[in-house]
């Protein structure tokens, strides 16, 4: 089972790199470089560093950003997914964060926050929160209302209801807008290097870009998309790690 | 020649009058406008299986749901050994027709959840679920989750984490209606097995004619709109026979066919 997932996984890696290598080879296009191409700017900005410290640069509004949308997020979707009330005053907000036009309200963040790492933050979380929030309050509406039924009748307190029963009942759905949600705030992180001011890998790519660099500006693309599959893949790990029994297996990991 | 009188003793002010172990008085509960159970009295014997039967919406469950303290009824007071229901409580332990059984939990942690929530230390309590999984027969499954289990062994889980809290009353509300007809006898038999041996009284809500004749000590007619108690029935000689005879004998046949011909006319 694990053998034959391990192959097709190769397979399709494969299959992928090998189109790009086409693609690159025809060319499609003259700012299209080959996979090979790529692969070696990625070893060469690996080896001189020049990759680590761009990744520092990002990592940090990222890290943040991400990390206090998961938080928040889950826990602002307990309590809108708990209190009809909580949910009339929030959901409204976090729709219409979902659904704006993020590039074009970054001027307005940068008016009111500068160029630093606060609107970097903010608009990681604008991409990554609603999901989650959205998602998670959606989960704790519908635990099964029998499982519910069964803590009350063996004289579960409220807070142990919740903790025990709903938590873990919602698991599987808030891990999906977890995961959602962080891959949304990979491409936040990147669009305000890129919006706001060239740093760390946004820097890379723009920079490789102006000066026709295009190998190195793919690599750093395909960093950052490796860089979010590890992620997601970790998150895969925990929930299996945390719930198992909800788990039935995944197509992917 | 000592003993047999200070066990008389003992027992004497533990008898008294008809013992009842749940008593329902004048229950009434509305939802919004509908009338689910108007002025509903019944008595529940000690050690003894009655079951609730009735038509869909003769408000059976509710009524369960209701001695179970998770329905607060408009009006009426239920008593459980002689003391008044405010809320669920650690004489009544329920089973519930989809199981509820934690997907994300095993089959010992799913049994010891009622012991869980009750604070017993985990090593107590798992020895404790561990006798009762053996008990209903599920012994080697304590690791597995319930996605890889039957839907009668899922119940038998179910049954299991009832009985591991030790309640007096047993509340059953349509325990075998989800599981196939075969493991649904079985289930049956064993009921009346753990009827005879584990001193517990048991509430048993059913829509099947025969499951609630061949399991009953006592068998509660409702009938729906508003719902009220019918009719009691006592089957007299069923208990004492062999579980293979019963559904043969004359007695099991003419209840049934009485049932039947009574509910005919509520049926749509």
């Amino acid at each position: 089972m694990t053998r034959r997932s391990l192959w097709l996984k190769i397979i399709s890696a494969v299959v992928l790199f090998g189109a790009w290598q086409i693609a690159g080879m025809i060319p499609v296009s003259y700012a299209f470089p080959t996979f090979f191409e790529s692969m070696a700017a990625l070893f060469r900005m690996a080896g001189d560093g020049t990759l680590l410290t761009a990744y520092i640069e990002t990592l940090r509004p990222l890290v943040v950003g991400v990390g206090i949308s998961a938080f928040l997020g889950i826990g602002l979707g307990l309590w809108i997914g708990l209190s009809a009330r909580f949910d009339w005053l929030f959901s409204p907000i976090f729709i219409v964060m979902q659904a704006a036009p993020l590039a074009a309200l970054i001027p307005l963040l940068v008016m009111a926050y500068g160029i630093g790492l606060t609107s970097k933050v903010f608009v990681v979380c604008i991409m990554a929160m609603p999901v989650i929030v959205l998602n998670t309050a959606s989960a704790v509406r519908n635990t099964p209302a029998s499982l519910k039924e069964m803590g009350k009748s063996f004289m579960a307190s409220d807070t142990k209801i919740m903790l025990r029963i709903i938590i873990p009942a919602a698991s599987p759905v808030i891990f999906s807008g977890l995961r959602l949600g962080v891959s949304a705030g990979f491409i936040g992180a990147i669009l305000a290097e890129l919006k706001i001011t060239p740093t760390g890998v946004g820097d890379i790519i723009t920079y490789s870009r102006s000066i026709a660099d295009y190998p190195a500006m793919y690599a750093a693309i395909f960093s950052i998309i490796l860089l979010a599959v590890l992620f997601l893949n970790f998150l895969e790990r925990l929930e299996v790690y945390l719930f198992e029994g909800n788990v039935r297996g995944y197509a992917s990991d | 020649m000592v003993m047999p009188q200070i066990k008389e003793a003992v027992n004497v002010p533990d008898m008294p009058q008809s013992d009842n172990a749940v008593v329902v008085r004048g229950v009434s509960k509305t939802y919004g406008e509908v009338e689910a159970l108007r002025d509903m009295s019944l008595e529940f014997p000690r050690g003894q299986l009655t079951s609730l039967l009735g038509p869909s919406g003769c408000g059976k469950t509710t009524l369960l749901k209701i001695i179970a303290g998770l329905l607060k009824p408009n009006s009426g007071e239920i008593e459980v050994n002689g003391k008044p229901v405010k809320g669920p409580g650690p004489d009544r332990a329920f089973v519930f027709q989809d199981f509820a059984l934690m997907p994300w939990a095993n089959v010992l942690r799913n049994v010891a959840f009622g012991l869980e929530l009750r604070g017993v230390a985990t090593s107590e309590r798992e020895a404790i679920a561990e006798k009762y999984i053996a008990e209903v027969g599920l012994a080697g499954f304590e690791k597995s989750y319930p996605h890889q289990l039957s839907g009668g062994m899922r119940q038998r889980v179910g049954l299991a984490r009832a009985l591991s809290v030790d309640a007096d009353v047993l509340l059953m509300d349509e325990p075998f209606s989800a599981v196939d007809e075969q493991t649904r006898r079985k289930f049956q038999e064993d009921l009346l097995n753990l009827v005879q041996h584990e001193n517990k009284t048991f509430i048993f809500v059913t829509h099947s004619i025969e499951e609630a004749v061949y399991v009953s000590d006592q068998i509660a007619i409702l009938l729906p709109r508003p719902s009220r108690v019918s009719e009691i029935i006592r089957p007299t000689d069923l208990r004492h026979k062999n579980v293979d005879n019963i559904r043969r004998d004359p007695e099991y046949l003419d209840i049934v066919d009485s049932i039947w011909a009574s509910l005919r006319s509520y049926v749509e």
